[in-house]
């Protein structure tokens, strides 16, 4: 399979980006690992008439510690997030649901931001960061904003950031002591989640964030409060599908993918309990 | 820098793009369409056929090469991206007619029955045992997760990616 005929341009800075996607308009894309973009333009679902490469903007790719969060570029690979030591100690749901995407080669291309911009509620990480309350780094050409993951997913591969918007950066707050967990369910190794789970408990608070369980990424609130409450997790998590709009597709009905949710919420908040 | 379009033929695959790549150790030069895939890349503009392509969707791992010496997937990779890198191919893994010790473990376990994964399987193995020298069964199992066999059921793949690292 072969991609549609597109332009090639390759970007030295995010400015230089945005400045490039602004003067093609619309019909242009960015590229930053290839792994969400390609595979769609190989099937022919996207046809951009030019490709801005972003993928060798270099300092792009960081994790740092930023005080109260953690500060991630937005062309960090699925790989550096997974191996973080600095996530793995402040935010370990957030590397070890990194391990889960794809497989390893996917892994050593795929990008965060790549992975956040392209919002599709199948993928990991972005419920991951809603879960953890993230926030988001838009650039433009005039300047930058915040941007709350609880905003920013709009509908099917629809996000909050405009044409000429570039994600520069996640910020994940500090977990220290949460338990949390990450639950994936799928028929085959490498595929995408049926419907996954990320979750967090410390103290009275949690947050839990629903994969492909409707046309965006879902935060579960009515189990949060239920456990604000002081419900249980086996009574909160048969709130896990109270606000999601789950779709039926070849691989599980509406009615499955309601009562896989109760079920991995429920597992998923055991083990953050623990 | 404003890539390295060319503006060349005008073709109907879009502006072609210059690109210097290093493959199995020796400098390319080549003009290609911006939609040329590395797997294509690799296997008709050089010839290279040893790298299969087998799902075409990211999915099976068959067309695995390193890429600046980690694994990836050329069928999700533009011959564009690779502007400037190395790249290594089932082709530059033996070393002066001898094979490399990844290969060897899967020739002296029998690691294949068809053949068409073993390329794939061989480089997603040998950039599993960088990031992990001595992994457990369990992790080779998960760690080749990426790379597809309807043959062999893997028991004699992960067989032979121990036995490589046990060498």
């Amino acid at each position: 399979m072969i991609p549609a005929a597109f332009d090639y341009v390759r970007a030295g800075s995010a400015a230089e980006a945005i400045s490039l996607i602004g003067e093609h308009g619309d019909e242009a894309k960015f590229l930053a690992g290839g792994h969400s973009l390609l595979p769609l333009m190989k099937l022919r679902l996207a046809a951009p008439s030019v490709l801005v490469d972003i993928g060798r903007v270099s300092d792009l790719s960081y994790i740092r510690d930023a005080g109260d969060h953690i500060a991630i570029g937005a062309l960090t690979r699925h790989m550096d997030v997974e191996n973080s030591a600095v996530l793995k100690e402040h935010a370990p749901l957030l590397a070890h649901a990194a391990s889960h995407v794809g497989d390893p080669q996917v892994r050593h291309r795929g990008t965060i931001g790549g992975s956040i911009a392209h919002a599709d509620s199948a993928s990991d990480l972005p419920a991951t960061t809603l879960a953890l309350g993230a926030t988001y780094v838009a650039q433009g050409p005039n300047g930058t904003r915040e941007i709350a993951a609880t905003d920013f997913y709009h509908g099917f591969l629809q996000s909050a950031l405009a044409a000429d918007e570039m994600l520069t950066e996640i910020r994940v707050p500090k977990m220290q002591g949460a338990g949390w967990s990450f639950q994936k369910f799928n028929r085959r190794a490498q595929d995408w989640a049926i419907v996954g789970v990320a979750a967090w408990r410390r103290n009275g608070d949690s947050g839990v964030a629903l994969v492909n369980m409707g046309s965006t990424p879902i935060l579960a609130t009515s189990v949060a409060s239920a456990l604000a409450g002081g419900a249980s997790v086996s009574e909160a998590a048969q709130l896990a599908a109270a606000e999601a709009e789950p779709q039926n597709d070849l691989n599980a009905s509406q009615e499955y993918r309601v009562h896989l949710a109760k079920v991995l919420v429920r597992r998923a908040l055991e083990e953050a309990s623990k | 820098m404003m890539g390295s379009a060319t503006g060349g033929s005008g073709s109907e695959g879009g502006s072609l793009v210059k690109i210097s790549v290093t493959v199995n150790g020796t400098a390319h030069e080549s003009d290609v369409e911006p939609r040329t895939l590395l797997v294509h890349y690799v296997r008709e503009v050089l010839g290279l056929t040893g790298t299969n392509i087998g799902c075409d969707t990211s999915s099976c791992g068959a067309c695995s090469v390193h890429l600046n010496g980690e694994a990836v997937k050329s069928c999700t990779v533009l011959a564009a991206q690779a502007d400037g890198q190395s790249v290594t191919t089932i082709e530059g893994m033996a070393t002066d007619g001898v094979m490399h010790p990844m290969q060897q473990a899967f020739m002296e376990n029998h690691g294949l029955q068809c053949g068409y994964c073993t390329p794939g399987m061989v480089m997603a193995a040998t950039s599993l045992l960088q990031e992990n020298p001595n992994p457990t069964e369990e992790e080779v199992r998960i760690g080749l997760e990426g790379n597809l066999c309807r043959c062999t059921g893997y028991h004699n793949i992960v067989k032979s990616v121990l036995a490589a690292a046990a060498k």
